[in-house]
This record gives structure tokens, sequence and C-alpha cells, in this order.
């Protein structure tokens, strides 16, 4: 489904733009259609630029990017507004991704309101709404809040009925579980699992916690100083590469 | 004897939807060279705890109960006498590196503000302790990194630059808040370390959610939720032998323990359940823990726990 080659992004930076930083350098992998895929590294590896990078949010300094066999990195301003539909992005901070002065229910109500699946009467726009909102564990009387009235536990799942509204077939989740503790950690991350298999979704999950990548992934791959070091089954990475687990003395 | 007391810490906080139990009842020693774990979630009030003890809080906060800090109630001090313990004697590692240093003023001058405040050092000498305590928390080229604003530092160094203006006074009591949050798996490592190091012969209180670095740096820990200390006990006890339902739903919602989430949400301090406040999310749930509120009872070695399955 995704494709990459030789994908590379260099910052150009410092007087007369002499100095570059290759935040992404010579990057080439794929992804198969319903696999999820994790990208582990470090912070200040480039795993950001990259998944920003698949969805062109940022444009590439070379290479090329396959979607569903369409190049996308070729796609000129209005095919790319067309292709994004297909394309989503969970983002870290889940309460600066929404608008701060939408409530809840027009958030999720938008995409179905910009006609993306097709047109909708207001009734259907708000069944659809509330099934959204119960698919992903919230109550109607969210609804009618603003996202500073829920918590960053329950904004996330709002963006998550926002992407569903979307329908996407290709989701880009970086790092969707940074900023909430560990409880409400696992309630999103298993929320996810089973959004993907109910709606076979493809996933490419960032993260810079080697645990929480092997949980959630088919295949994994390691990034580091802007280069994919490593890349394959979850469970061997997982393996290979301890030096990207933190010490857990909880494990024994 | 214990280098702080806290008893009956009640930290309320009036607002117009009324009254915000942040902490409500809590009893915690710190005894000389222990290094104290309070783990929970956000908003279980913990950070509360630790800005009650230096009383950094809001005027508005209701602060209730005695903290006795060498013989001394804290809550009692005139505010000046406040300003001299706080800082020399306990200091408080601030949550968020990024938002707690001043962004306009060089690393090495926040950290020799506080040595000329507490221990009238004159402006050069100050700032030679300044480089010399940088080096301390193993920042390379001290002397150039002081003279650098903290948006030069990465968030490694400037959570340094937070431990090292901590530790410029020379405190016995340590207030950690959340010193390993936002930190990718090596650094994290390295901080951890780095605390251990500095409080060998020091006591510390360490606010954290995270089971690992408590596990790591901790004599023994406190778990908190909504406003109340529900297990404590030595850190290996509570973690490999968790008895209150909300610790065992805790570790096993960590990533290496499967990410089995416990249900619900944690009530609204405003509103809490007129029981056992976990009562709602939990699985061992009786009618008595409806209504009924559990006190802490001892179990064995030091454990003990807020629980009727235990009484």
């Amino acid at each position: 489904m995704i494709e990459v080659c030789d994908l590379k992004k260099y910052f150009a930076s410092g007087l007369l733009q002499k100095h570059c930083v290759k935040s992404v350098d010579g990057v080439s992998f794929h992804i198969a259609k319903g696999e999820t895929m994790g990208l582990v590294g470090e912070s200040g590896c480039g795993k950001t630029t990259l998944g920003r990078l698949l969805l062109r949010l940022i444009e590439p300094t070379s290479g090329q990017i396959f979607f569903d066999g369409t190049e996308i990195t070729k796609l000129n301003r209005r095919e790319i507004r067309r292709i994004r539909p297909h394309m989503q992005m969970i983002f870290q901070d889940p309460d600066s991704s929404l608008n701060p002065r939408m409530k809840i229910g027009e958030s999720i109500a938008e995409p179905f309101r910009l006609g993306l699946n097709g047109k909708f009467s207001r009734r259907e726009i708000r069944d659809r709404v509330l099934e959204l909102i119960e698919t992903v564990g919230l109550n109607p009387e969210h609804v009618n809040r603003y996202p500073h009235q829920l918590s960053g536990g329950q904004n996330q799942r709002v963006v998550l009925a926002r992407i569903l509204a979307i329908n996407p077939d290709f989701i880009v989740a970086d790092e969707p579980t940074a900023s909430l503790d560990i409880s409400v950690q696992a309630q999103i991350l298993n929320l996810i699992l089973d959004l993907k298999d109910k709606y076979d979704l493809t996933l490419l999950f960032i993260s810079h916690d080697m645990e929480i990548v092997r949980h959630m992934s088919d295949r994994v791959a390691v990034m580091k100083h802007g280069q994919i070091v490593d890349i394959g089954d979850a469970e061997r990475i997982f393996k290979t590469h301890q030096d990207l687990v933190v010490d857990s003395p909880l494990l024994i | 004897m214990n280098l702080l007391n806290i008893h009956e810490l009640n930290t309320y906080f009036p607002t117009t939807d009324g009254l915000v139990k942040a902490v409500d009842h809590v009893d915690l020693q710190i005894a000389d060279s222990e290094k104290v774990g309070l783990i929970g979630e956000t908003g279980c009030g913990k950070t509360v705890l630790g800005m009650s003890i230096v009383r950094l809080l809001d005027s508005s906060a209701q602060i209730n109960g005695r903290i006795i800090y060498k013989g001394r109630d804290i809550l009692g001090l005139a505010e000046e006498d406040m300003r001299s313990l706080r800082g020399r004697e306990i200091a408080m590692i601030l949550q968020n590196p990024t938002m707690s240093l001043n962004p306009v003023m060089k690393v090495g001058d926040q950290i020799s503000e506080v040595i000329r405040l507490h221990q009238g050092l004159d402006k050069r000498a100050a700032k030679k302790r300044a480089v010399e305590i940088l080096e301390s928390v193993s920042i390379a080229d001290a002397h150039r990194r002081a003279n650098q604003y903290p948006h030069e530092f990465s968030g490694g160094m400037r959570e340094r630059a937070m431990i090292a203006i901590c530790l410029s006074c020379d405190p016995t009591l340590i207030i950690a808040d959340e010193p390993t949050k936002g930190l990718d798996a090596k650094t994290k490592t390295q901080i951890i370390q780095l605390l251990k190091d500095v409080t060998k012969d020091r006591s510390m209180l360490m606010i954290t959610h995270d089971l690992n670095v408590a596990a790591s740096i901790c004599d023994r820990v406190a778990v908190m939720y909504a406003g109340e200390i529900l297990e404590m006990g030595k850190v290996w006890d509570v973690l490999k032998k968790p008895m209150h339902p909300y610790t065992r739903g805790f570790i096993n919602s960590l990533p290496c323990r499967g990410l089995k989430p416990i249900r619900g949400s944690s009530p609204s301090l405003i509103d809490l359940p007129s029981g056992c406040r976990f009562c709602p999310r939990c699985d061992c749930a009786t009618e008595a823990c409806k209504i009924k509120h559990p006190e802490m009872t001892p179990a064995d070695d030091g454990h003990s726990v807020r629980c009727f399955l235990y009484t």
C-alpha cells in the first residue's frame, strides 16, 4: 500500500543555508495493506519528519512515495487534496489538534459536512456522529462540550472519531499516547487496535517506546540519524535492539 | 526521627463549581536519606501535595494539617522564614524544564541567582560555583554552557539544569516532580542515574507516574488516587505484591504487562464517591465499598492499604 524509495529530507540552516540537517537520509521501505508498521528511535532521529513526509505535510528533498500505486510525490496541490482523505495523521498532543472553539460534535461532523464521503442530510450526520462517539467510547453528552472541558485521553478519543469520520485507509500515528497517563495510554492503544481490525486500517505507528511499538506492530523499523538501520518482524527487532528498551525492573 | 512528617494534610481549592479536594487527609513520612515515590495519574493531587510542602500554591488554596520538617511546622512559618527554608533546605525540581526555566536568562545566571540569594556569595564566586554545579550534573563544557540560554539546551540537558538549580544550595530534602517526563529511553536512564548519584545522602520525594522510575530510585512508594493515599510500602513489596485493586490495575496497564487498562476514569475531585473512591472502577467492589469509606490498614512489614479486602 505504501512504498517509499530513497526518501530524503534535508533542512538547511545557518548563514547562507550552508549547513543542512539530514533529518531523513535515504529511507526505503514498504507497508502492506492491513499491516501495522512500527517506527522506533530516539528523539531527534527523524521519525516524526518521516511520518509527515509520507502524508506530504512537508515536501521531500528527493525520493519517491507511492500510495496505492499513485506516486504522491508527483501530485500537484489539487490532486494531493483529493488523496488526503485516504491518509490521515494522529498527532502527539490531542489538546492542540482539535479546534478549541468547536464543540466536539461539530469537530466530528466536519468531515461529513465537507462531503468527503458523499452527501449527508443533517439528521444522518447527527446519527453518524453519535455512532462514532460510541465507537470510540465517549458518551453522547460529550457532543456539546469543548475540548478544554475534556481530559487528554477523552480528546484523543475525539481525534480518533474525527479520523474515522473521514474514513481513511492509512493512518500515521505519531506518539499518540505521549502526553497520556499509563492507564489511559493502555485504553487508547487498545482502542486503536480494535479500530484497526474493525475498519481494516493500515498503520504507521511512531513511538520512542520499544515496548509499545512491539505491542502495536506487525513489523518494526528502527531509525537512527535519519536512516533506517534495521527493519523486520516486531519480536526480532525487540530482541536485537535492547538498547532502545527502557530498563524495566518490572519485567522480572 | 523522620526528617519530614506530614500529618492529616488537606489542600482544598474553592472554585465556582465547588470545593476541589486535591489532597485529602494525607499522612506521609520521609526519613533521613530516604527516597519516597509518590505514584499516581494526572490530576490525582500528587503535584499539589509536593507544592503544599514547599508552600508554592496560590493564596486561594486552603491548607490544613501539619507538615513537620526537622521538628518545625512548615505551615506555621512566616513567609520570610519559609523563603529562607525553600531552596536552601527543601528544594524542588519542577515539572517541565522548558516551561520552568527562564527563557531570557542564561542558564548559569539562573543557577548563580539562587546561590547569591541563599549563600550571599558575590557575583563572581557564585558564577564559578554555578559552573562547578553544572559539571557535577555531567554537563560537558560547562563553562560555555553556563553562558547559553535554555533554548540552546536539549531536553535532557534542561532537566540536568533544573537538577543543578535544585542542588545549588545543597538541600537536605528534594522534591522532584516528574523529572523524567518526555525524555527518551536513553536520556531517561541517564537522568535516573544522575538523580541516584546526587541523592545518595539526601532525602527525596519523587513524584512520578512512571513505575519503572520509582522502582529504580525509591525505597518506599505511596500510591495516590483521587486526593488520597491508597497504598504504601517498600517499593518492591508494592510493585511485586500490590494489594489494592487500583495498584494492581495500574501495574497491569503497563506496556510490558500487556496493556490491560482499568475501566472508566478517575472521579472528579469536586464530586467524590461517598464510599471507597475507587469503587466505581473496581472489579472486587462489594455493597460495603459503596457506602463506607475505608481507612488505611497496616498489613505486614510497613505495607499498608486502604481497602476492605484486607480488613
